[in-house]
């Protein structure tokens, strides 16, 4: 059994995560800043806990743009759950690059959420796991971290940033017990994509949450979902400049 | 571009998605869960209007283990239900032929399924409701708290409010398993005799009809069904089948008449001459097409139609074999065709089951004919005191709904008060319950 704190599992890809590992009697504690959103999401897992599992699923304070919430946070998610072995961050935010290059709001909240506050996080996530012995911490990157692409220029770089940072500390950190896991989705239909124009191989967060689970279980440093991922960014990493600028995509 | 499961009509438009459904449905105009309505149930009725999709609000909120009772957001799936619950003893307690169905469109459809003519629509196992009313208010309905409310958004077609979370009584049931059976008929009479036969001893049933040819006519196969006994299904554990998505539609002609002759054929052949038990899956016969998403594309990009309709008793056999002569005589290709019998009608203001027989017919969507062929069809079934099926239904003429329904007015008049202004309206409520475009 695992016991797993989460930042971003009341919805979208989070939230069927932690669906998935509640169902095969893990525990889990949500991390996040609504407490109603997150009692009603704790409930939610708790229904859908196997029958006579005991507390599946607590919640925590948690502000990402507040340092000083993330050491009480992770100590009550460890107090609540009988430790901690892994922490997930599915939490991030996204703007089109047009809403991005038009709100300079909008734009600090995207590159200072998925950059800046997601790698602080990860910071105090990694010291405590590591300290305990050893454990798991799987964070949503993206396939727009990739390769630079036009629609997602801004968003793409925080990504591909924090990319580096989940290559860097699994390097570095492996043989102290770290597995950090980075999740690459492609498409996929949560309230964070709705209203895009839908390209190829969109998925449901249903159809990644399974995925995304084996790579926790494995301590896979890098995976794709949907796997077909892999393929397609393959090719468009390997497309030269002067096509990149000519295609819309 | 939005549209129904028969993908015809195509209006533009598109929905808002959020997991935080009341704030997506301030100032909502419409609310769709998965878009499985046929027809333009779920499609807007301006370009410019909001709608709200509810199916990422899929939260459990509480689960009685004892009454069953089951309290969730308006966009939790009855295939989530079915999944989540039938491992622990409890199923949805009716349920179409699809579970790609959120509550809150099993309550707007106020379903119906194989088991009517015992447990009623979905609508009788609804225990309260909350919704967003056209004022913007919250209001709470059951059967004790305003009523009228109640029943009239149990079938209500999603236009009494935009429904937030849903309470429901889920079935407790033996086992994961149903015990089958299926049952050659040579003819429309006998498989509509065999049916309502089956009825009386079988809690699930329903007959499949081959209408293609004049030679085959009428021939079929009942299924019947209940859940097996914990002691028959034995120690199996329930795997849920993958489902395989369909990537692009099928070019118009791949469903021809001539194909769908062939593949009746081989359901005729599948089923032999006589009748044949087993236990099933429940995803075998609850949901056989559920396994191929989107098989909706196999129709191709002109879309089709499923003209639903229900016929009282007294209509007879005659009448029956006359809505199928007129759509043979009118080039129509009734490709499936589906038979039950419904039991007494629901508290559901604008509900389409009542007791009779009722037939859903899939047809492609022909260019200039299907219109003939439904308004053709809808003279039958008004004149024999028949109606449709709003959820399946984009061809009927509001004239021919009026003749059909006498409840329209009194629906309308409930609607009017919790929702003065008339903010919230559909493609289908503009063109069959007189609402401004």
């Amino acid at each position: 059994m695992r016991r797993i704190a989460i930042v971003g599992g009341t919805k979208g890809i989070g939230r069927a995560v932690a669906r998935q590992l509640v169902a095969r009697g893990d525990r889990v504690a949500l991390l996040g800043r609504d407490a109603a959103d997150l009692t009603a999401s704790a409930s939610d897992l708790a229904a859908r806990a196997p029958a006579g599992s005991v507390g599946p699923a607590a919640t925590a304070h948690l502000d990402l743009s507040h340092p000083e919430t993330y050491e009480p946070a992770l100590d009550a998610a460890a107090r609540d759950l009988g430790g901690l072995d892994t922490i997930v961050v599915t939490a991030g935010a996204f703007g089109t690059q047009e809403a991005l290059e038009a709100d300079a709001e909008a734009r600090e909240r995207v590159l200072s959420t998925n950059f800046t506050q997601t790698i602080q996080f990860c910071e105090a996530a990694r010291v405590r796991l590591i300290a305990a012995g050893g454990g798991t911490l799987c964070v949503l990157g993206s396939v727009a971290g990739d390769r630079a692409r036009k629609p997602v220029v801004l968003y793409g770089a925080t990504k591909a940033g924090l990319a580096y940072y989940m290559q860097g500390i699994d390097l570095r950190y492996r043989d102290a017990g770290l597995r950090a896991v980075l999740v690459k989705p492609g498409f996929v239909r949560t309230g964070m994509t709705a209203g895009l124009p839908e390209p190829p191989f969109a998925a449901n967060p249903d159809d990644v949450a399974p995925a995304i689970v084996r790579a926790i279980d494995r301590g896979t440093p890098q995976i794709y979902v949907p796997a077909i991922w892999r393929l397609v960014m393959l090719v468009i990493r390997w497309l030269p400049g002067a096509v990149m600028r000519r295609v819309k995509f | 571009m939005l549209s129904g499961w028969g993908r015809w009509p195509v209006v533009p438009g598109h929905e808002l998605l959020s997991e935080d459904l009341p704030s997506l449905t301030c100032g909502a105009n419409l609310t769709r869960g998965l878009g499985r309505s046929y027809g333009d149930a779920s499609l807007p009725s301006t370009p410019t209007a909001r709608v709200a999709g509810s199916r990422l609000a899929d939260r459990v909120i509480a689960f009685d283990p004892d009454s069953g009772a089951l309290h969730a957001e308006a966009g939790l799936t009855l295939r989530d239900i079915n999944r989540t619950f039938l491992p622990r003893g409890w199923f949805v307690p009716v349920t179409p032929g699809t579970s790609f169905v959120t509550l809150g469109g099993a309550v707007a459809s106020d379903v119906h399924g194989k088991n009517h003519h015992r447990a009623g629509t979905f609508g009788r196992h609804v225990r309260r409701l909350r919704l967003r009313a056209g004022t913007g208010d919250v209001v709470e309905a059951s059967p004790e708290v305003e009523p009228d409310l109640f029943d009239a958004t149990i079938g209500g077609m999603g236009l009494t409010g935009h429904m937030l979370d849903v309470e429901v009584t889920l079935r407790r049931v033996p086992s994961s398993w149903i015990a089958g059976e299926t049952e050659y008929v040579p003819d429309l009479e006998a498989l509509i005799e065999r049916l309502l036969d089956a009825g009386t001893t079988w809690p699930y049933t329903l007959a499949w009809m081959d209408a293609l040819g004049a030679g085959g006519r009428g021939r079929g196969v009942v299924y019947r069904g209940r859940w097996a006994e914990a002691a028959d299904a034995g120690a199996r554990t329930l795997i849920w089948p993958r489902e395989i998505a369909v990537p692009i539609s099928a070019p118009y002609w791949a469903l021809s008449p001539f194909g769908m002759r062939w593949f009746n054929e081989l359901v005729s052949l599948r089923y032999g001459r006589g009748i044949r038990h087993s236990l099933m899956h429940p995803q075998t016969f609850f949901y056989p097409l559920d396994s191929l998403l989107d098989w909706n594309k196999a129709y191709g990009r002109r879309g089709f139609t499923q003209y639903q309709c229900v016929l009282p008793h007294k209509a007879g056999l005659a009448t029956y074999r006359k809505v199928f002569q007129t759509i043979e005589a009118r080039g129509g290709a009734p490709y499936v065709v589906v038979i039950k019998d419904f039991g007494a009608e629901g508290r559901g203001r604008l509900s389409f089951p009542c007791p009779g027989m009722t037939f859903s017919i899939d047809m492609p969507v022909q260019d200039g004919k299907t219109q003939g062929i439904v308004d053709a069809v809808n003279d039958i079934v008004a004149a024999e005191g028949g109606r449709v099926y709003l959820t399946k239904d984009a061809f009927t003429r509001e004239a021919h709904y009026r003749a059909m329904d006498a409840r329209v007015d009194a629906f309308n008049a409930i609607r009017r008060r919790w929702d003065p202004e008339g903010r919230i309206r559909s493609a289908l409520s503009v063109r069959l319950l007189g609402d401004a475009a």
